[in-house]
């Protein structure tokens, strides 16, 4: 391909059809390519482009899906304990309250953010921001900011994170006492591997230009 | 995919063409440009406060991570009698228990990520001013994104005390409390997991001085 002239660059190119690397700056002319195809940085191979067939529909409906498996992992027992006839029930609410004593309150807060509230903020953002451009209609006011807000959430919301701290915490107390696993750990088991799936259809890049795309002009 | 330069020369970036590019979407503008046209964020062609900030973070997470190992992380009393429990101490109490697995993921999820990613981080960020080969720029840039991908998941002991303390409340047979450690434990990571962001990885390559491979 020729782009070059004597300056580096061609003076016709309109800089809406370049694209930067978000990681290495280097210029690239924005190639149309397939879906389930991808296009790597020249230089530093980052992934540039990853489109996916009817990715929109599959990211709403999977944040839609993680949602509801958010609800029943906060309202469900997750973990049953069972010792000498005593017995404890405890649930992701029990376990942000474990804090709430003094000093630790601060604590209390971070965690209920990072297991609760920042991922729901983050799917309720990406439903507010690419439902409606998933079933044909324009983007409603504010989907910009809120598209923006779920990538800055990103790696805040560490529900999966607090499912391998179950696991570990089920091998600390196994020799201790019984234990048994209630229906709101395996929702966050679950919510674990839908949110893997939603990333995997997740082109950042992509979903900015069709955002840009399809913004009703005034 | 084609570079705006032909392949075979060094790449060009939006930085020498005079242009500014969005971190956030890839959109390039021009030099005059402050917001992003198409998503809307602030726009400098290198993040001139990056490398305060990565420092000042990495700093306070590295403070932090002092008072996380001499502070006990949990308190359990079992029987009247109360036992401290350090991050390291309870690593060893796994593995003594035979848990080898699970000893062998919270030592590298609370000592060896942490201290990893203050090793890390401290190397990116003076290796910036050094001109290198663009095969060390590789092996810097995939040192940020081990980095970055991993940062997150040391929080999990913290998540583990939270879970055992709201867990083991049995009266007086056993209980289990927090400890001060616990809370700096995840200042620290959340310190340094801002420290990485803070980092902009396009320092990395603009001292690769190698044409494209």
């Amino acid at each position: 391909m020729r782009h070059e002239s004597a300056c580096g660059l061609r003076q016709d190119l309109d800089l809406a059809d370049l694209v930067a690397c978000p990681t290495c700056d280097t210029l690239h002319k924005m190639p149309e390519i397939a879906t389930q195809t991808r296009a790597r940085c020249l230089r530093c191979h980052q992934v540039l482009l990853n489109p996916r067939k009817r990715a929109l529909t599959n990211i709403v409906m999977l944040a839609v899906t993680a949602t509801v498996l958010m609800l029943a992992a906060i309202s469900f027992p997750f973990l049953t304990l069972q010792s000498h006839g005593l017995m404890r029930t405890s649930s992701v609410i029990d376990t942000i309250m474990a804090f709430s004593q003094g000093l630790m309150i601060p604590l209390s807060i971070a965690v209920a953010a990072l297991i609760v509230v920042l991922p729901l903020l983050r799917l309720i953002a990406l439903v507010y921001a690419l439902g409606p451009m998933a079933i044909g209609w324009v983007p409603v006011p504010g989907a910009m900011q809120a598209f923006r807000l779920a990538e800055t959430l990103k790696p805040w919301a560490m529900a999966e994170i607090f499912v391998v701290g179950v696991t570990v915490a089920l091998v600390k107390v196994a020799g201790l006492a019984q234990l048994t696993i209630g229906p709101a750990f395996w929702a966050f088991a679950a919510l674990v591997l839908v949110t893997v799936l939603n990333d995997n259809f997740m082109c950042r890049l992509t979903i900015w230009r069709t955002l840009e795309a399809r913004r009703p002009t005034h | 995919m084609a570079n705006a330069r032909s392949a075979q020369t060094h790449p060009l970036t939006a930085r020498q063409a005079g242009l500014v590019a969005c971190r956030r979407c890839g959109r390039v503008h021009g030099p005059a440009v402050a917001t992003c046209l198409r998503c809307g964020a602030r726009l400098s062609s290198r993040d001139a406060t990056s490398l305060q900030r990565v420092w000042a973070w990495l700093l306070a997470g590295l403070v932090a991570y002092v008072p996380a190992n001499v502070y006990p992380m949990l308190e359990t009393t079992t029987l009247g009698k109360t036992s401290d429990n350090t991050l390291l101490g309870g690593v060893v109490e796994l593995f003594v228990h035979g848990s080898y697995g699970v000893a062998a993921i919270v030592f590298f999820a609370s000592i060896i990520i942490p201290i990893g990613k203050f090793v890390a981080i401290s190397y990116l960020a003076l290796a910036v001013s050094r001109v290198g080969s663009g095969a060390a720029a590789h092996t810097r840039h995939r040192t940020f994104q081990i980095v970055e991908f991993i940062g997150r998941w040391s929080m999990i002991d913290v998540f583990v005390v939270a879970i055992l303390s709201s867990l083991i409340q049995l009266g007086s047979a056993a209980s289990v409390k927090p400890g001060v450690a616990a809370l700096s434990f995840a200042l620290s990571v959340a310190f340094t997991m801002l420290s990485a962001m803070s980092f902009d990885p396009r320092l990395i390559w603009d001292a690769d001085k190698d044409p494209v491979t």
